[in-house]
């Protein structure tokens, strides 16, 4: 599987991850290598075998629904890189 | 009060002992480490952020409550923290840019049990970013240099990683033992590398709640320490059930350190023909060989056993760990904490604020993660991955059935240059081919230092259990460190 510079743009939208124009090539390259060395998996036969989403086999917790913790608008605040009261302040989202 | 330079040398036992004894105070223990810390760093890099203050403060109620007759079972031990953990009021940064000044606002269930049980925090420790790598050069700090050198050579060489801040400090004695996580052996690897012993107890063991998330189905926090009974006290002390945690598991914590020193005769340990790789340099298969003779000696019987899939490990984890990272690491958006970069919109602010705050490990990580969970490739490799994984846990549920652990090396080189793999992500992957497996299946394992190579470098051998049998692995990893005899320590050039 080979991976294009226009691949690395692609999944590099999905990932809200900015990668400039001149490394987009390199990067290609980096992880088309990867992705070939991983290919390998394609000689395991797994028809029929159960994907395995955790090792933990025990069925998840349910806990009562109800609030356990917060009002503590200053704790939850304190790494904002901006604020203004108890609000996070963000870049405007509608233009 | 005893000299500063032989509270350095001590182990946790040691230094409960003496602490019993009265003839240091847990101030004094931390004093020592301080100054040392503050000698050693600038040349070994292994603290991110060095607490001097807090650790006084904290040894300063620590011999309060002891002199209160409220000891707990680490009361005074100071320890060194990989900064992964959150620690309330202390900076953690995963080594990364991108949570920059980030002050956790609450404490780690793992490092709330050590603080509980009386331990004392000397600082946050350096490791790769995100916990993304194998020899601790994705930090942002700037790599670690490992206390070790090759005999007759001035070379910087790597500590391993991801925890290779931790390992660096047990080793240079800059803490009495360390905190770390593993995903694919980043517990492991660098322990081998630096003579230490390190611990990844079973999934689910240790709370992830407050653990900075790489791939949360493989994480788990475990000890690196001097000795294997200091393995087993720490781990202790790290292990226990959290509602926090959906998949910490509400089971007994055993007395681990009851284990070490107990008889493995009658024990059956495993040997796997697929982990003798090609190319295996001698001296390591050596080594595994005097294990099982090691072992052989203390009464164990030795069967070779077969673990077919293990080749398909490490792929399978570069589909995985990049899959729930590249998901994990969606929050780092630069709104709520960490780094926010400038840009024209709402998609740029992000775009250019995670670009400005990963590095170039963490970046690759997270696109292959997205695609390989895009649209139309999601079959091909993520599930393709996890029937893999079975297969591999399968592998090991079988040869269980045979035997009650396996022996294995720890890595397949002794440490490396800086410098040397850096620009081959495929060769420093490698690192971790026998150590990934068990984080796939979620099992125990341990590294103990069991020899060194020609160039006088330290090389582990691991011991793998089965699922929440960490007691018989320490018992095993106790025989193979008294058989070993290693004693084993960097000669300070620092």
């Amino acid at each position: 599987m080979s991976i294009n510079a226009a691949t690395v743009r692609r999944v590099a939208k999905l990932a809200r991850l900015a990668v400039p124009e001149a490394r987009l090539e390199s990067m290609a390259e980096e992880l088309t290598a990867i992705m070939a060395w991983i290919e390998q998996l394609n000689e395991v036969d797994t028809n029929g075998v159960e994907p395995m989403t955790s090792c933990v086999a025990v069925k998840l917790p349910m806990r009562e629904d109800v609030v356990a913790d917060g009002g503590q608008p200053d704790k939850v605040l304190a790494n904002a890189p901006r604020r203004a009261g108890n609000f996070f302040v963000v870049p405007k989202v509608v233009e | 009060m005893a000299a500063s330079t032989d509270l350095k040398g001590l182990t946790i036992k040691a230094a409960l002992e003496g602490l019993a004894a009265k003839r240091f105070s847990a101030e004094e223990l931390a004093k020592t480490y301080i100054d040392a810390i503050a000698a050693a760093n600038p040349h070994l890099n292994a603290y991110v952020l060095e607490t001097p203050d807090k650790a006084l403060e904290m040894a300063r109620a620590s011999d309060a409550r002891r002199a209160a007759g409220e000891a707990g079972p680490l009361e005074g031990i100071s320890l060194g923290i990989k900064d992964l953990f959150c620690t309330e009021g202390v900076r953690a940064t995963a080594a990364s840019k991108i949570l920059g000044n980030f002050v956790p606002p609450y404490e780690s269930t793992v490092t709330a049990h050590l603080w509980r049980d009386g331990a004392v925090m000397l600082g946050k420790l350096n490791m790769d970013e995100f916990a993304m790598g194998s020899s601790n050069e994705t930090s942002a700090f700037g790599a670690v240099v490992n206390p070790w050198r090759t005999r007759g050579s001035n070379q910087a060489l790597t500590p391993g990683g991801s925890s290779g801040g931790s390992a660096a400090a047990v080793a240079a004695d800059l803490c009495l033992a360390a905190t770390a996580t593993d995903t694919g052996g980043s517990i492991r690897q660098p322990a081998a590398f630096t003579g230490t012993v390190g611990i990844k107890p079973t999934y689910g063991r240790c709370s992830r709640y407050g653990v900075v998330a790489f791939a949360s189905s493989l994480d788990q926090a475990g000890p690196i320490a001097k000795t294997v009974e200091d393995a087993a006290i720490l781990l202790r002390s790290m292990s226990g059930h959290d509602p926090k945690d959906s998949t910490s598991l509400d089971v007994e914590v055993p007395d681990f350190a009851g284990f070490v020193g107990k008889s493995v005769k009658g024990l059956r340990v495993g040997v796997p023909d697929e982990y003798r790789l090609d190319g295996m340099p001698e001296e390591i298969a050596k080594l595994w060989d005097q294990g099982v003779e090691w072992l052989k000696a203390a009464g164990c019987e030795i069967k070779r056993v077969s673990l077919p899939h293990t080749k398909y490990a490490l792929p399978a984890y570069y589909i995985i760990a990049p899959a729930e990272a590249s998901s994990n690491l969606a929050r780092y958006d630069g709104m709520r904490f960490g780094l926010r970069a400038e840009g024209a919109n709402l998609t740029e602010v992000y775009e250019n604020s995670r670009a400005e705050g990963f590095g170039e490990e963490v970046t690759r990580r997270i696109l292959i993660g997205a695609y390989v969970l895009s649209a139309g490739y999601y079959d091909a490799y993520y599930l393709k991955a996890q029937k893999v994984r079975r297969r591999i846990a399968d592998d090991f549920d079988a040869a269980f059935q045979e035997v009650d652990a396996l022996l294995t090396p720890t890595a397949p080189s002794a440490a490396f240059a800086l410098g040397d793999r850096v620009s081959d992500p495929v060769a420093m992957y490698l690192n971790d081919v026998f150590t990934v497996t068990t984080n796939l299946a979620g099992l125990p394992g341990i590294s103990v230092p069991a020899g060194l190579d020609a160039g006088g470098l330290p090389l582990g051998l691991q011991l793998i259990g089965r699922a929440l049998d960490e007691g018989t692995i320490f018992s095993l990893a106790g025989a193979l460190e008294e058989a070993a005899g290693f004693r084993g320590k960097a000669t300070p050039w620092w």
